[in-house]
């Protein structure tokens, strides 16, 4: 039997179905499993996506032709069942589940396994075929349980407090500023943030969420109004010009990459919070392990060592495939440091 | 003078019953040290770093501050555990295959970082809360132990850690510790909590003291009565001239002498004893047996500095050869008549037991020149001072160098004092344009340190008709937006793995500068440079443009010897 999905030039497709799953270049039909960059592209005739994608999409690709799903919530394109599940990556992000002649295939999209409270509750998904990320796919990367890193966070927002210094905070803004800020909610009372970070925090409170607001830092922000206080800022803004203003200050990065000492002193900033909104190693094996699935296609990050490894285990039949993904999302690809959002000083 | 080691087991058994009292206060010795060196590798600026050593030297037990001082400055104990066994052990713990190891290795760019990471899970079953001093102390008791006692004693230490602490642990068994402090750095914070000048504190721990048996008051005690007539002063260091040598004003105030390519060293003759030290104080007097003969020859009292290069007749030889003799344990007699060592004097520190350093370059040369003259040896000789009345003159001079063996010109200012470390102002060095060669990338690997998980590491290719000869490697003279474009190239133009190495598509071009060739039968390519790094990423240039093997067989011909 042919494959139900196949790996294109264009992206995952499923030829039955005639869609693509996140695909790269532009197609006639895109299910979308979430909303970073490198997954959800523009210039796609139709885009089914989970309903809490959807206003991030509007914000981050403009109109285009939408149609919302829930949870759970079955959909036929030619007799190809679909349903998206919770993949507990950013806001709305998803697995995407087909199920087409008595074999179910899952594409993991991103996932994290803890649920951060407001990105859903990641459910594992019985299947024959896995296509999962391995973007932190190897044994050295282990989570501290988000409790503690939240922990250190405001240890040490408070220790630069004592020093008379403004706490930057680095956070890539879909995704991780809304955790970051969920988690500072209850010990700050004010949190500044670039434009960046502002809009799409103000896009997701409009689209109904309870988020913690922000105060937008334009030109005209008072620079004596900034002094000791948090600053939430994209990675773009690193090492800008922008950051003079809240000078003098200490710059944290929250990333998984801050697991490994050299990245963080690659980047020259004061401190490293290895707070990470994809799988770590554990949760990925965990995760392969209970969906039962015979075959495992492994995609962006350390595929080669993860595959070989379900291989040798005899967890599953794997095989790696090369994709597009993690080229511009900022946590899938930081030793690069692409600037995936250009930093207009104030938008 | 190198104390007899025996000591170090009476000593151990005071160090315990000093433990057991100041336990109360000094909880966490190895805890304290994690600290410092997490504070020092994530802090950017020199002046956060110099305050958490000047905290950690106010608060840390004496004895760990003497070891602290000990591996800052590289004088750490013996291996006592090889890295494949620490590897297996560690295996063994979390059951993952040797391979995946290496996987991990090769992205964190970190042995001792990467076996942290992996034993992140090992549950703290008891935490020890030891002091630094106790696990060095012990890494010396185990090192001719059976591999069992070995392997309880890493293990049990693994249980009793936190991912800061394994660490620092694992570093301490395993690679010295390059986070980015200076001696200098050392130096002043221990100036902020002894009651010393900084010169004075410089000076007491450079030499030839061991940790095990030297205490902080020995060391760094107002009155501390120990003699160690082995001691060198610190080293006097140029920057290299940015400026044109114009800006230094009238000529004649200058002192200039050949820069020779050989090993910084420091001579001296104390107690009726020769001493010789590299600029990493490193003591390598048996290294030269050509110097031995110095004792009768040079007066007592004298501190000499100068280079450490082969010789014949006078004349330098290419550092290749001095690297025939590097790291060699014995010495052949073809490697003495091959490879004569000569030390090259410039400059005296020291004269009838008296400091000079304070005195004029003027005065110092004229007295060197008064020693040095009558010793009619060939294991000594004056660094000649070259001749010059105007820069222009000089300059042509300079063009020269490499016919000399030299890579350039020294310029010291003639009323200059003999200062400590690195200084800009009175000595400058003046070197020659490297050669360079246009050659492409054909392998990559990941670095290390600030470069993990970046492909930065790289070899290069010359063309030799339609095959690509590889002939060098070279890690370092981009900056970091270079190596992040050139790591995404890399991931996308991979064709093969070899291991760590990844095989890649033959399309960027880099210039690549070095300052030396020589001869080499190691390499395909038949020679092996001295100092490769990339000087230019040629964007502008396309892989059939690059230099040829007959190019670098050219360059070995004019420049090789």
């Amino acid at each position: 039997m042919a494959n139900l999905i196949s790996f294109t030039d264009k992206g995952l497709f499923c030829e039955a179905g005639n869609f693509y799953i996140d695909p790269w270049l532009p197609v006639e039909r895109a299910l979308i499993t979430h909303a970073h960059s490198d997954h959800a592209k523009s210039g796609n005739q139709f885009y089914l996506c989970h309903k809490d994608s959807k206003p991030i999409l509007e914000l981050r690709l403009g109109m285009n032709n939408y149609q919302t799903v829930e949870w759970d919530e079955p959909i036929f394109m030619n007799g190809v069942k679909i349903s998206f599940h919770p993949a507990g990556h950013i806001i709305g992000s998803s697995q995407i589940r087909l199920e087409y002649k008595d074999e179910v295939w899952v594409v993991s999209g991103d996932y994290k396994r803890e649920d951060d409270g407001i990105s859903g509750t990641f459910e594992p998904l019985k299947c024959n075929v896995f296509i999962t990320e391995s973007t932190f796919g190897l044994p050295i990367y282990k989570w501290k349980p988000q409790q503690e890193i939240y922990a250190d966070i405001i240890n040490w927002i408070s220790k630069n407090k004592e020093t008379g210094k403004a706490s930057i905070l680095i956070s890539y803004s879909l995704g991780k500023a809304q955790r970051v800020l969920q988690a500072l909610k209850e010990t700050t009372q004010t949190i500044f943030a670039h434009g960046a970070i502002f809009n799409m925090q103000q896009t997701l409170i409009d689209a109904g969420w309870d988020l913690t607001p922000v105060v937008r830092i334009t030109p005209e922000t008072p620079k004596e109004l900034l002094k000791e206080t948090v600053v939430i800022a994209p990675p773009g803004a690193e090492g800008t010009s922008w950051m003079k203003k809240f000078y003098p200050h200490s710059i944290g990065v929250c990333s998984g990459w801050m697991q490994v000492r050299g990245n963080a002193r690659r980047r020259n900033v004061d401190a490293g919070f290895a707070l990470s909104d994809h799988a770590d190693w554990n949760a990925l094996l965990t995760t392969v392990k209970e969906t039962g699935a015979e075959r495992v296609f492994v995609t962006h990050g350390f595929q080669d060592a993860f595959s070989r490894y379900l291989n040798e285990q005899n967890i599953a039949i794997s095989a790696e495939v090369k994709t597009q993904f993690g080229d511009e999302d900022e946590e899938a690809n930081s030793p690069l440091e692409i600037k995936n959002e250009e930093p207009k000083m104030y938008e | 003078m190198r104390r007899p080691i025996r000591h170090w087991k009476s000593k151990m058994k005071n160090r315990k019953c000093m433990n057991e009292i100041t336990d109360i206060e000094n909880k966490k010795g190895l805890q304290l040290f994690a600290q410092l060196v997490s504070e020092i590798s994530s802090s950017t600026k020199t002046n956060d770093k110099l305050q958490s050593l000047i905290d950690y030297f106010a608060t840390a037990p004496d004895e760990d501050k003497v070891w602290v001082i000990a591996i800052f400055s590289g004088r750490r104990p013996r291996r006592a555990v090889n890295s494949r066994l620490m590897r297996e052990w560690c295996l063994e713990i979390i059951g993952i295959p040797d391979w995946l190891f290496g996987e991990c290795h090769s992205t964190v760019g970190d042995f001792s970082e990467t076996l942290a990471l992996l034993l992140s899970e090992v549950e703290i079953v008891n935490p020890r809360n030891e002091n630094l001093g106790f696990y060095l102390e012990n890494f010396i008791s185990i090192e001719k132990e059976d591999e069992s006692i070995k392997k309880k004693f890493i293990v049990e230490s693994w249980q009793q850690m936190n991912h800061e602490e394994k660490f620092v642990f694992n570093k301490l068994i395993t690679g010295s510790f390059r986070i980015g402090v200076s001696q200098k750095t050392i130096v002043n914070a221990l100036a902020k909590v002894v009651s010393l000048s900084s010169s004075i504190i410089a000076h007491r721990i450079s030499g030839n003291w061991d940790p095990v048996t030297t205490s902080f008051k020995d060391l760094l005690g107002e009155n501390s009565s120990v003699t160690d007539f082995s001691k060198p002063y610190p080293f006097y260091l140029a920057y290299a001239i940015d400026d044109s040598v114009e800006t230094l004003g009238e000529p004649n105030l200058w002192q200039a002498e050949w820069k020779w390519d050989g090993i910084r060293g420091q001579m001296i003759k104390r107690n009726n004893e020769i001493f010789v030290w590299s600029r990493g104080e490193e003591l390598m007097t048996d290294k030269f047996p050509e110097y031995f003969i110095l004792k009768d020859l040079l007066p007592d009292g004298v501190v000499l500095d100068g280079e450490i290069i082969p010789a014949v007749d006078g004349k330098p030889l290419p550092f290749a050869v001095l690297q025939t003799r590097i790291g060699r344990k014995n010495i052949s007699k073809k490697q003495l008549q091959e490879a004569p060592i000569c030390f090259f004097a410039y400059d005296l520190m020291e004269y009838n037991y008296e400091d000079w350093r304070d005195k004029p370059l003027s005065e110092r040369r004229k007295k060197l020149e008064e020693i040095i003259l009558p010793i009619h040896n060939k294991a000594i000789q004056l660094s000649p001072i070259i001749d010059f009345n105007s820069w222009n003159e000089l300059a042509a001079l300079r063009e020269k160098s490499r016919e000399k063996n030299s890579e350039g010109i020294m310029l010291k200012r003639k009323d200059s004092v003999y200062k400590v470390g690195r200084k800009r102002g009175d000595w400058w060095k003046w070197k020659i344009d490297p050669l360079t060669i246009d050659c492409v990338m054909i392998y990559a690997q990941k670095g290390s340190g600030r470069r993990s998980n970046l492909y930065t590491d790289y070899t290069f290719a010359v063309k030799d008709g339609d095959e690509l000869i590889s002939f060098t490697k070279a890690y370092s003279g981009l900056t970091d937006k270079e190596f992040a474009q050139i790591d995404y190239f890399v991931k996308r133009n991979s064709i093969e793995k070899f291991g760590p190495v990844r095989t890649v598509k033959p399309e960027l071009v880099f210039e690549i500068a070095f300052e030396g060739i020589a001869a080499s039968n190691r390499h395909k390519s038949g020679v092996a440079l001295r100092f490769p790094r990339m000087s230019r990423w040629r964007k502008d240039k396309r892989v059939d443009e690059i230099n040829t093997l007959d190019d670098l067989k050219e360059m070995l011909r004019l420049y090789g010897r």
